[in-house]
This record gives C-alpha cells, structure tokens and sequence, in this order.
C-alpha cells in the first residue's frame, strides 16, 4: 500500500508553551515527505480526533503520527482501525514535562523525536498475521491422567474442545485412585476421593480421547500445528494438536534415603504414600506382624524442609498425616496418634481440619525426632520437644509414618550430560558437561519434543518446570506447552483441581490465538512475526540458541528453521543475527537504525553531546513516563528508542551510532540473573552479555568502553532516572566528545 | 456514557483486583466479550497497595503495567471504574445485572495536569495510604492509577473549593454536576472477584490498635516502606515520626481464632518475613522480633523463611502474645505473653508492633442477588448446584498473588462453559 502520511502535533499540556511549534513542524518532519502537518491544542479532544478522521477519510491518509502524549494514554482515542497505521511521538512526558522550556535544546529534542517518530512510521508496513499452511489444530492434549490431568480434559471438554489424554499407567487415575480419602473444602471431615466418578467422566465424555499405558513419542511443529506421535499398548497413532499441558504429577521422596528415620531398617516405618495404599487396600495393619495398629507416630518433614534432602515444603504433608490419623482412629477409636512436627501448614480454611485433628485427641509434638529403635517387637522414637524443653521417648509405637514430599515426575534422578560446546568450561574427561536445570535437556522424559533447544519443559528450581513469574503462574518458557498439578508446585488436590482448570485455559487461548494469527503473552494480540531473509544467513546458529523459548530449530547444515506460532515476538532472534536477516513489518534492525540516523548530531565545537537510550517497552519505559509525570528534570541531550525487549537489541545499531558520532549509549532494562524480571526471560541478560562483546566494536574505532553501559530500570525506579542519566552524562563529559563527529 | 450493549454471550467480571483483571483478560485473549466492573476509582485492587511481592521482592506495578497493556488492546474487554453491581437476577447463560457507577465528578479530557489538585485547599484521608496521611481533595488516586484520570472527593461539590477545581482546570475536565449512573447488562456468567478486606485490628482489644499509635496493621507496614506512601518509603514511628530501633511483628494477630477469625489467611507468614526484608533495607541494625505459632512458607517459599532466617537481627520467637500496653511516656510497647519454647513469661518492650492481621472476603451481598453459597466465614463456595457465578481469587480462600491468578484463569474458564453450554 503506498503511504500517505499526517503528522498531528498537539499543543496542549504544555506542549505549546515550551516548544516553537512552527519550527518543530518544519524542521521534525523534513525530507521525510510529510503530506499534512497539522497542530491542535487539544488534539484528543473530539475536535482534534475529528481533524484526523477526516484527513483519514478525505485524503486518504492511512498513516498517522501522533506528537503528544505517552502512547500508554489515549490509546483509544487515538484508534483508527486496521488500516491506518499510528506512531506516538511523545512530546509530553519526554520533553514539556521534563524540559526546560523555550531552550534551544529542549527544541532540538522535540524535533530529534518527531523525525525518529516519522522515520518508524516511514519503515512501518501493515501488519500480515501468519497463516500456517495445514489446517489448525484446537485439540488440547493431556499428558498425564491423574486428577490434574483428567480435570483439564474434562474441563476443556465442557467447553467445547476435544481433549486427548495420554496416560503411562494402564488405567486412568494416577495417584488419586490409589488414595482411599481426600481432604477438602469444607475441610471439617473427610472426603471421598471421587476418582471413580472422574475417571467415568471421562471416559463418557465423547470429547475426550483416551490412550492408555501410553507415552508421547514426540511432539514436533508448534501451538495450533503440534503432531503428536503416541505409542499405545504396541499401537501407534498421530494426533494434531493445538495445544498441551503436561500433568504428569509426582513420585514421593525415595525413603530408602531416610535411614536415619528407621526406612528400610524397621518394617514398621512406612511412609505416608504407604499408609495410604494400606488404608486404601482396607486395612491399616502394621507391616511386620498384621497385628492391630493402636499407636502410630507420625514424623513431618521427613526428608522435607532438609537441605541435605528436599529443601522444599511439600505442602500437604501435614494435611495427609491428620488424615491418616482419622484414617487410625476410624479403625479404632482407642488409639492413640502421635504427629512429630516442625510447624503445623494448614492454610486458609483447612485450618478446620488441624481443629479437627487435635480436638479427636491427636498429641502434636513440636520437635525434632533424634532417635528411633525398636524395644519388644514395638518401635519408640526419642525427640526434643521444642514445647516441653527437654527430650522426650514416645514408647509402644505400632507404626511409624515418614511423611515424605514430593518429587516432580520431570526431576531426574542424577543430572543429565551432554556433549559440551567447543568453549565451555566444565567439560569432563569425555567431553560431557552437566545441563543446567532450565535447560530443555534436563527434565525426564514426558513430551519428547522435536526442538533444536531440547525435549522437555525447562525447569525453575527443584526440577519443577513452572513459570518464575507471579503475576503469570502459567507461563512456562515453551509456548503453548503449560503445566498443572503437582509436576508445577506440590500441592493439596483442592489446589490441583483448580490448576488444572486454569491450564486447560491457558491451552484453549492459545489455540484461539494462534489460530488468529496472534501471539500470546506477553505481546498478546501481537500479529507480526519474524521473517527470516535466508539468502544471506550464515547458519551461525545465534537465533537458535538464543530465542529464549525455543522457537527456531536448525537443519543439518544449521540453518534456521522458524516456528511462527512458537514465537513470543521479542526479537531476541532480530537482535542476535549478526547479518541481520531477521525483520518484523512494523520492527526491524533497519528501521532502528534509520530512526537513530534521523537524529541529528551537532558538531563537536556547539559542546551538546547526544546520548541514545535503547529502553525497553515493558517496564522501563513506564518508569520513564511516570518520571516525566513527576516532572522531574535529566538532561536534553539524551534520546529514547523503545524497544520490545532489550534482548531485541543488535550490536550494528551501537557500531553505527558510534561511528555518527553518537557520544555515549545507554540501555535500560529489566532486572536479569536468578530474579529475573525480564518478560521474555533472557532478554535483558542477552543484551548484557552482548554489550560485553561490544568492546571488540569500541576497541576497532578506539573508542572508550564507558560510552556504553546497561542500567537495571525497574517499573518503579523512575525516581533514580535522573541520578542515573545524570552520572552518564557526567562520564561523558569527562571522556570527551566521540572523535567522530561530523565524519 | 456507558452504551454498554452485551448479550448473553458476555462474561460479567466483578472487582478489578488481580483476580478480576486476570479473569477478565484470559476470558477476553480466548476470544469472548468481557465487562469489568471496579468499585475503586482505579485498576488493581489491593496489589496496588504493596510495595513488593514475596519472595521475588518485586513490583506489584510490573504485572499489572502488562496486564494494563494487554487490556489497553484488547477491544472485547470493557472495564468501568467506580463501579458496583447493584443487583443480578436470572440464570446461569441469561443474567440481568444493573450497575451503578459513582460519579468521579472528573470527565475523560482529564489530562493529569495537576492544577486542580494545586488549586484545591481542602485535605481529606488517603483512602489509599490506610488514612496515615492527607490527601488533597481534588486527586490522582495513586501515581501508577489506571485509568489515569483525577477524581474529586464527594465532600467538595458545590463547594468553594469544588469551584476552585472547576475554574482551575484548563481542559474543561471538571464536572460538579456528574450525578450517579446506572447501565443494565445481560451477560452470560459472572466472575465474582471483589476481593477483600484486611480484617478490622480493632476488634482485637488486648492488642490496643486504634489506641497506641505506635501499632500498626501489616498493610499499614506495606504503605510505609512504599516510596509513594505517606513517608516517602520510610518505615517511622508513627507517634513521633523516628525510625524504630527494634520492631515486633505478631503473627496470626486476630487469626486462627475463634473469637475472631477461626482460618487461616495463608500469606501473613510470607508477608511479615517479606517486611522484615523492607526494615533491613533501610535500617541495617534494626532488631526484628517475629512472635509466631507456626511459619507457614508452603513449597519453595520454604527457600524464602530459609533466606530470612539468615538474618541475624531477625529473632523468631514461638508464642502468643496476650497483651500489650503502652508506655505513655515514650510511645513504646510492653508485649506479654509466654514463650512456648522456654515457658518464660515474655515481657519486652518494642518501639512499633506491626499486627500480622488476616483476610475477610467481600462476599455477595445485593438486595438482589442469585442463590450463592459462602461458607460460614463468609468465603464463596463454587457449587456445581449453582453454575453461573463463579467466584475467583481471595473470596474463594485466601491466598496469595500467584494463586490468586491462577484461581482467576480457572474462574474464566468456568465462565466460559457457562457461555458454551447455551
């Protein structure tokens, strides 16, 4: 479509009173072939937005740049459908808010703006959302048919959407069908497991597909074009799928570990997962001789809270020791349960149930169990009660029960190898290094996924693959893929239930979205995608390695091979390629480059350095905005690029302001390293990383390595921006004006 | 103003906190329309009131800023502010739901100038700073507000200084004679995620909040380490205004209860340790005592009681403590009470106790409403009898952000059969 482009200024909010409009318009918007230029006092007023429409409509404008406020503001207002593509230029915030006002520079910044904001809309083009080839796929696939997993199928089967289960084990049910009670809301009794009833459900349910003793072979393609390979009692089948969530669940701490606590040493120490398939079995009987269980004593934390074990919480642990209590008691009201603890988790209203248990007389002791031993065929356990202040033997005891926590079927029992990359460190004597945990190459087997990055989900901590986000619990770092129950964080069934409904939301959405052409969290509604010009690839390999979800896999020969629906739309491919062959229609290296060419650079004698500022959209951007707000002040000199991610960044842009003459580049980010704040998760460490490769550029134009330096913004660092700006242009001044200025 | 038109295909989100915003988003990103109604004058709810989450110690303002993005773009998402649902009547798939919206008595060519604020002379309390400091009549109800748009306090129009707004404001944005609104809307299902409330400390006599300045309530704490609160992000006093040499937190402070509140609120554990980092942060020698029954840091928040513990000026001590008076001459605290471990009678003195006080559920409560089931503390029960109204978040059980959010991804989800089953 051929452009035909309206610059609209707007003078209102102070904008007019600091800035010479005229000039502005004249000088902002030259050589870029401007058709209108307009200014209106208040421009989101109905007669400002009534001057665009009709410009729109009567000639034909179908590009419109906005000089005025934040683009976070208005943004309704300053919505004119598909088809006229809208730049804000902020002129508020950024320059009437924060600027000296009526003074040469704040003057030469507003125009400095307005032609980079010309020059992005010049190199925006309307946006194509990607339309895959095959047909899409909404079918969600479960793996894993346990409670969490057949509540997600079912759940996306209410809604309309067919659901496929793949189950390991020959029946459906996973550890739910081997408990005999569960604990739930209301919390004040116990409650039937409903695992038949479920597991009926489903299979009633025309909308789910059920494999049993059945595993992924592989899943290759991306959301809404998954084929999914299953093997099945022998059979094979292939099913296209739009979009997956792993509920493979748990296994309990392997107690053989836990000697020290009698395992394997006493037939009646018997962990809480054995106590409830003894329970579930019928009767709960003592393991060594079938006699009557009349005292029991339980120890919480076996192997929990223990950094020489599991240094997690397993959460339900103190719920499922009360339980099996009542479990003691139901069988016989004359005995006696002891329960060994650290601190007593019975949140929110389950509460109730920790009333319950001590008011049927259970004896809670706080401490530490030091000893356990066995005295005519009966067990005792020596502790320190914590309570009492001094150590105490409970004698007599039936049964022990370690209440053990629980392992994520992803946790690998030793770390997996693989061959190391030519420059790593750490590499043993076979050329093998360990995977680190969030890689793809680190989880057991579950999904078996045909990406260059690796099989399975990465993990967060523990082996738990879960999203390191809370705001965005669902978000793992490959798209489409999501996790329920407890593979993602131990947890009580009432919790499972839940999670599991809220992944099988998560999988829907993605399917919807993608089969829209959009992308999802977090550039939701997203429709552009990279595009991949392979006439000049070098098969480098940065993308595929880099893309922090796995999106691009690679051919033998090691050119990329992309995924468009695995795509986040950050750009950390875009900034990565060093031949810069990778491109967004409205997001590209070239247009970057362009818009910090449009910024003029005066000459070295008028003594005004200019700085870029590549910021990042997410979060450090509003922190700027909200500076402005506060009408703080920084210096006239700097210039803002917003950028996707700050992972998007590509080195050429750094090289090239350099050599105009650029004095100093600045790029502020989100926090990176094990508390990451970076949306896109690697990002903002990417750009990091790639600024220390920077000083290769910085050595070849002899150039000083403080001209450039990254800064950790957070949302609500606005008030450090000036301190930090500040400090910068200081150091500039002290390395002096870059040599090559006006070359 | 609001020509809302919906049809029964719509979802009803009630409370624009996390839980609101996120099931109306999830709803909305999968393709159905979405109302959302917000009491408040802004988005976010009680997350804006936090300074950090735990155990990451991050802004609250980061996930809200990319839900507030994805909301801004999203066209199937209509929120209101100042908004409550005055009645809902029908069925699961065809409910009528009036709403009422408050009038803000400031129109949508707000452009956040300020001079209103500059103008007007009249202070009321910061409802968002808990009442600990004065806010002008005329305001922005936080720095990060969504919609960013002032508000003028009621006690103000047709006053003096409701004139003094009026012709202070350049852009015609000031309008004394906004009066209340009401819309109808016919929507399919409804996500109630109104929220809570922190419980009223009052109420807890042997513990003197309301009488000695110098306790205070966990959210309190979180307003003052906040660099928009009302100290600046310093955690003082509040009864001469110097920082604490040593603070008490009391845990389950009106919890676990039966004369107050019998359940557990799940997140004070987390919350107080959380705090403790805040004291640190400014205050390297402060002495920090937790009086506690049990510390509840359920799955890897263990790491974050783990990483706490490490402080050295943090001292947990097992123990309820019975009462405490104040030392009128200085404003100190005498705690008393028994120290579980050691049987000791505790009797020690801090210059600021900080109340660890638990969660109520805003319930349902219209003079026209569907049958719904609470429980008898007043949290919404989701019972396949009633489909329909599906509660979400913290009025469901109490809980914490992530969980709030994934609650409230399930709740759109449910809403969502309830359109489908039609």
């Amino acid at each position: 479509m051929d452009k035909k482009t309206a610059v609209y200024i707007c003078t209102g909010c102070g904008i007019g009173d600091v800035l010479n409009i005229e000039q502005l318009k004249e000088e902002g918007t030259a050589d870029f072939g401007i058709d209108v230029i307009k200014d209106h006092p208040f421009l989101c007023g109905q007669e400002g937005v009534d001057l665009i429409k009709q410009d729109i409509e009567g000639e034909g404008v179908n590009t419109v740049v906005i000089a005025a406020c934040s683009h976070r503001v208005n943004y309704d207002t300053f919505n004119f459908g598909r088809d006229v593509i809208v730049q804000r230029v902020n002129l508020r915030e950024q320059v009437a808010w924060s600027q000296a006002p009526k003074e040469e520079d704040t003057q030469m910044l507003a125009q400095d703006n307005l032609k980079m904001g010309c020059s992005q809309a010049k190199d925006t083009d309307w946006v194509q959302p990607y339309k895959a080839e095959e047909p899409y796929s909404k079918d969600i696939l479960v793996v894993g048919g346990g409670l969490a997993g057949m509540t997600a199928a079912l759940e996306a089967a209410k809604a309309g959407y067919r659901a496929v289960i793949v189950e390991k084990e020959d029946k459906l049910g996973g550890f739910l069908g081997r408990m005999k009670s569960t604990v739930t809301l209301p919390y004040k009794a116990l409650s039937e497991t409903g695992a038949a009833q479920l597991i009926q459900k489903v299979e009633d349910e025309p909308k789910i597909k059920v494999y049993t003793s059945a595993s992924v072979e592989k899943v290759s393609g991306g959301p809404g074009l998954f084929s999914v390979d299953i093997k099945a009692n022998g059979n094979s089948a292939t099913e296209r799928i739009g979009a997956i969530v792993q509920a493979t669940g748990w296994v309990p701490y392997d107690a053989n570990k836990l000697g020290h606590l009698g395992y394997g040493k006493f037939k009646d120490v018997v962990t809480n997962v054995e106590m409830e398939e003894m329970a579930a079995a019928g009767k709960i009987t003592r393991p060594s001789d079938g006699g009557d269980v009349k005292n029991v004593l339980f120890i919480q934390c076996a192997g929990s809270r223990d950094p020489e074990h599991l240094p997690y919480c397993s959460s339900v642990c103190c719920m499922v020791s009360m339980k099996q209590a009542t479990y003691v008691k139901e069988q016989n009201p004359e005995a006696v349960n002891y329960i060994l603890y650290k601190d007593v988790r019975t949140v929110g209203q389950s509460e109730d149930f920790y009333r319950k248990a001590q008011n049927d007389g259970n004896v809670f002791i706080r401490g530490a169990a030091t000893q356990l031993g066995e005295a005519g065929g009966k067990l005792f356990v020596e502790a320190d009660d914590e309570l009492l202040g001094e150590k105490i033997k409970i004698e007599d005891l039936d049964m022990v029960v370690l209440a053990v926590g629980m392992v994520p079927a992803s946790r690998p029992e030793t770390t997996p190898r693989i061959k190391a990359p030519a420059d790593a460190a750490g590499a043993d004597e076979n050329g093998m290094i360990e995977v680190a945990p969030d890689s793809g190459f680190f989880a057991n087997s579950a999904l078996h996924l045909a990406y260059r990055q690796g099989p399975e989900l990465p993990t967060l901590k523990y082996g738990f693959p879960d999203s390191h986000f809370i705001c965005f619990p669902y978000e793992t770092r490959r798209t489409g893929i999501y996790t329920a129950g407890c593979l993602r964080r131990p947890m009580e069934t009432a919790k499972a239930i839940e999670d599991a409904v809220g992944a099988a939301m998560k999988a829907i959405q993605c399917t919807e979205a993608t089969a829209a052409g959009k992308a999802v969290h977090p550039r939701a509604g997203d429709m552009t995608f990279p595009e991949f010009n392979m006439q000049r690839c070098t098969q480098c390999k940065r993308c595929t390695e880099e893309c922090p979800f796995g999106a691009i896999n690679e051919d033998e020969k090691g050119n990329p091979l992309p995924n468009p629906t695995r795509c986040r739309r950050c750009g950390v491919c875009m900034g990565a390629c060093p031949e810069r062959i990778i491109s967004f229609k409205n997001y590209s290296v070239g247009m970057i480059g362009n818009m910090i060419k449009s910024v003029h650079v005066p000459e070295e004698d008028e003594k005004k350095p200019r700085v870029i500022c590549l910021i990042c959209e997410n979060d450090a951007l509003p922190a700027l905005d909200m500076a402005g707000i506060k009408r703080m002040k920084w210096s006239p000199y700097i210039r803002f690029v917003p950028m996707r991610c700050l992972g998007s960044m590509n080195l050429v842009w750094i090289a090239d302001s350099l050599s105009r003459g650029i004095d100093g580049i600045l790029l502020f980010g989100c926090r990176h390293g094990d508390d990451y704040q970076c949306h896109f998760v690697k990002g903002s460490e990417l750009a990091n990383t790639r600024l220390g490769k920077v000083s290769e550029t910085l050595d070849r134009l002899a150039l000083e390595s403080d001209r450039v330096r990254f800064e950790e913004v957070g949302i609500t660092d606005y008030h450090r921006i000036p301190g930090i700006i500040e400090e910068f242009m200081k150091k500039i001044e002290e390395v002096g004006p870059n040599p090559y200025k006006g070359w | 103003m609001a020509d809302v038109q919906t049809t029964s295909q719509a979802i009803l989100v009630v409370g624009g906190g996390m839980s609101g915003i996120t099931a109306a988003l999830e709803a909305a990103e999968a393709g159905y329309d979405v109302v959302l109604v917000e009491r408040n004058p802004y988005l976010g709810g009680r997350v804006t009131q936090l300074y950090q989450y735990f155990p990451k110690l991050c802004p609250p303002n980061c996930g809200l800023e990319i839900n507030f993005r994805r909301m801004r773009q999203n066209p199937k998402v209509r929120f209101f502010t100042m908004a409550e649902v005055a009645s809902i009547s029908g069925r699961e798939g065809d409910y009528d739901v009036t709403v009422k919206m408050a009038p803000r008595y400031v129109n949508e060519k707000c452009t956040c100038c300020g001079k209103c604020a500059e103008a007007c002379e009249a202070e009321i309390d910061n409802p968002f700073n808990y009442g600990m400091d004065k806010i002008k009549a005329a305001y922005l109800p936080h720095e990060f507000a969504f919609p960013m748009r002032y508000i003028l306090d009621p006690s103000i129009v047709g006053t003096d200084q409701g004139k003094k707004c009026l012709d202070a404001c350049e852009y015609g944005a000031i309008d004394p004679d906004m009066k209340e609104t009401t819309f109808d809307l016919k929507v399919g299902a409804i996500v109630w995620a109104a929220g809570w409330n922190p419980y009223d400390a009052a109420k807890i006599d042997y513990y003197g909040f309301g009488e000695y300045k110098n306790v205070i309530t966990n959210v309190m704490m979180e307003r003052m380490a906040a660099p928009n609160g009302p100290t600046g992000g310093r955690i003082l006093r509040p009864s001469d205004k110097k920082e604490p040499k040593n603070i008490a937190f009391i845990q389950c402070a009106g919890s676990r209860d039966e004369n107050h509140l019998p359940y557990c609120s799940g997140i004070c554990c987390l919350a107080s340790l959380k705090q403790t980092t805040y004291v640190r942060e400014r205050k390297p020698d402060c002495d920090i005592a937790i009086f506690f029954i049990d510390i509840r840091a359920l799955d890897r928040l263990e790491d974050f009681y783990v990483k706490v513990q490490a402080d050295r000026k943090v001292a947990f001590i097992k123990s309820k403590i019975a009462n405490i008076t104040e030392d009128e001459g200085t404003g100190n605290l005498i705690l008393e009470g028994e120290n579980t471990r050691t049987g000791e009678q505790i009797l020690m003195n801090f210059d600021m106790v900080v109340l660890a006080t638990g969660m109520v559920p805003n319930r349902i409560e219209l003079d026209a409403a569907p049958d719904v089931t609470h429980d008898e503390y007043g949290f919404f029960t989701n019972n396949p009898e009633q489909p329909g109204i599906y509660g979400a978040g913290c009025v469901r059980t109490p809980t914490d952000v992530a969980s709030s959010v994934q609650d409230a991804t399930a709740g759109a989800l449910k809403a969502i059969q309830s359109i489908a089953r039609r």
